[in-house]
């Protein structure tokens, strides 16, 4: 295809295309940090990618154009079509699932190179030096871990995988196959002409090793980790542009390499977790200790009494957890909301920054909803208006409202920031049930004097609250 | 590329993507890691590359599977970030959408 030009000039058409795909990538990041211009941020990279993938035809002495042409459509269908039909509230499996595939294509990269180092003749091999063969290595090391190690986490958050598998001796396990595999790839890196086998084996370990260091992690430490991968994928890609000596590649996947870490690390941090104890220690199981020491009562309340006391309130913030997302109650919790904004009601939304299952993303559920972001805040924002609120109105959340956090040095959450929900002068709180949360520990909350719950499923609580509020007049 | 040309690019490459980043408020924290997870899919060209000069037919099947798998994280990433970017509204958008409908 790209036969009807000279090589000199196709190249530099392409060179010239990466350059402001490289742009458009940083620009349309940089539009992606504020919601006024999110939306347009995505579409600039999106051009950008759209050049950089037609101006790649242009390659000179390239073949299999018709292949090439049905793997594009096949993976780009597949991916437009569950992309579009994914629910809101399964959103990091499928980011978590397109991660995966970006490190299995940087580990693709890498295979077929380093196959064709393997099938050359001796001195044609040579043409890689040590280095380049040393950075597709690690790029196919990173990229093959990031691969199975993705959708082992799409499966765990999709339910298909429900068990987290641990044994003893696991880490050390686990650090056998690293050495294994950065043996075998430091002898492919020093022979310069490895056989198919070791490459094979090469490969094998380094998907194992994706497996068994995400099987034992659970579910909620889920984004932590879907966030590293997505880092790692990002320094895949870049490893690989080195070997093809594709600049868009390096800087697409440098900048998503640094901003990863960056992002995994925030993340780790609003969850009162280590990176270190995300990916070598379970959570939620072993020796939490329910903590003891609740004085009070669990007090009760009807939702005709609870809806009275928030219409005639001035101030209510809302505090949305997962449970209110898997009870698909957002859209009524929005429409209670818009009632009391029509009485003159001041509502707030606070978004711990953990609340849903990955940072941020209750606020795309609560977009989903049409609540508009400038009437949500996080928790640094709101922490300081509790103590004005007449009501905070807590919905399917827990431990991010559980005060012993701030507390209980014995507490295993403690320290984690919180949303100072008992500090404003009435709580309400929507629950199940009694039970406790995801950690297990008891919620000293719940059991305040100024704290009434309101059982039942939040989207029927929400309805009764609509009722309440109306019939207040 | 000259080894220490590339250094460079990789040294201002990891500066930009940590600023843009580190001003990005927390409720755009998933899109966010969505619009990154898309820009990475630039695999896709890689593994053009990577097929376009496949000589055997296990190259060719590994490529094939490399240009399905970049495909797909370019294409998904994009769907899935401009589906949650294009919900978010401030009060004012919400009010002029609905006078429009």
């Amino acid at each position: 295809m790209g036969g009807w030009l000279p090589d000199d000039v196709a190249t530099l058409l392409i060179d010239a295309s990466y350059l402001l795909v490289a742009f458009l990538f940083i620009m349309g990041l940089k539009a992606m940090s504020s919601p006024v211009t999110a939306r347009r941020g995505i579409v600039v990279a999106g051009v950008g990618m759209l050049i950089g993938t037609v101006m790649s035809f242009l390659y000179p002495g390239m073949g299999n154009f018709p292949l090439m042409l049905a793997a594009i459509a096949i993976g780009g269908g597949l991916a437009w079509w569950s992309g579009r039909i994914v629910a809101m509230t399964d959103m990091p499996q499928m980011i978590a699932l397109y991660n995966g595939m970006g490190g299995g294509a940087a580990a693709a990269i890498a295979a077929v190179e380093l196959l064709r180092m393997a099938s050359a003749q001796p001195d044609a091999a040579a043409a890689h030096g040590p280095v380049v063969t040393a950075l597709a290595a690690a790029g196919a090391f990173i990229g093959s871990v990031s691969f199975s190690g993705s959708l082992i986490a799409f499966g765990k958050l999709q339910g298909l995988i429900r068990r987290s598998f641990r044994f003893k001796g696991q880490q050390f396990v686990n650090l056998l196959i690293v050495a294994a595999t950065l043996a075998i790839g430091a002898s492919v890196v020093v022979a310069g002409h490895p056989t198919t086998q070791t490459i094979v084996l090469f490969f094998a370990l380094a998907l194992l090793l994706g497996v068994t260091m995400t099987l034992p992690i659970g579910g909620a430490d889920m984004p932590v980790v879907i966030s590293l991968y997505n880092a790692f994928t990002g320094l895949a890609v870049a490893f690989e542009g080195f070997v093809l000596e594709n600049a868009a590649m390096i800087i697409a996947g440098i900048v998503v390499g640094s901003a990863g870490t960056l992002l995994t690390q925030l993340m780790a941090k609003a969850m009162n977790r280590s990176l270190g104890n995300v990916l070598f220690s379970g959570f939620g199981e072993g020796e939490v200790a329910a903590g003891g020491g609740v004085t009070g009562s669990l007090k009760p309340i009807e939702p005709s009494d609870a809806g009275v006391m928030m219409a005639f309130a001035q101030k209510v913030i809302v505090v949305p957890g997962y449970g209110m997302a898997v009870a698909q109650a957002q859209h009524k919790v929005w429409e209670l909301c818009q009632l009391l904004i029509e009485k003159g009601v001041m509502v707030r939304f606070a978004i711990h920054p953990v609340a849903g299952r990955m940072p941020g993303h209750m606020n795309v559920l609560l977009a989903e909803a049409g609540v508009p972001y400038d009437l949500i805040s996080d928790l640094d924002e709101i922490n300081a208006e509790f103590e004005t609120a007449d009501v905070a109105l807590v919905i399917g959340a827990n431990d991010v409202v559980n005060p012993v956090a701030r507390t209980d040095k014995g507490s295993p959450i403690y320290g984690m920031p919180i949303l100072n929900a008992d500090k404003a002068k009435n709580v309400l709180v929507i629950k199940r049930g009694q039970g406790a949360g995801f950690s297990g520990i008891e919620n000293h909350l719940f059991y305040l004097d100024n704290t009434r719950m309101v059982y039942g499923d939040a989207q029927k609580v929400a309805g009764a609250l609509i009722h309440a509020v109306k019939a207040a007049g | 590329m000259e080894g220490v040309i590339a250094l460079y690019i990789v040294m201002l490459a990891a500066f930009a993507g940590y600023e843009v980043i580190a001003r990005v408020p927390v409720i755009l924290h998933t899109p966010l890691m969505s619009g990154s997870n898309f820009v990475h899919g630039i695999v896709l060209v890689g593994a053009m590359v990577a097929l376009g000069g496949a000589g055997t037919p296990l190259e060719q099947a590994i490529g094939f599977i490399g240009v399905v798998l970049g495909a797909g994280n370019a294409v998904g990433g994009y769907v899935v970030t401009e589906r949650m970017l294009e919900m978010f509204r401030a009060s004012g958008d919400r009010k002029k959408t609905k006078e429009s409908a």
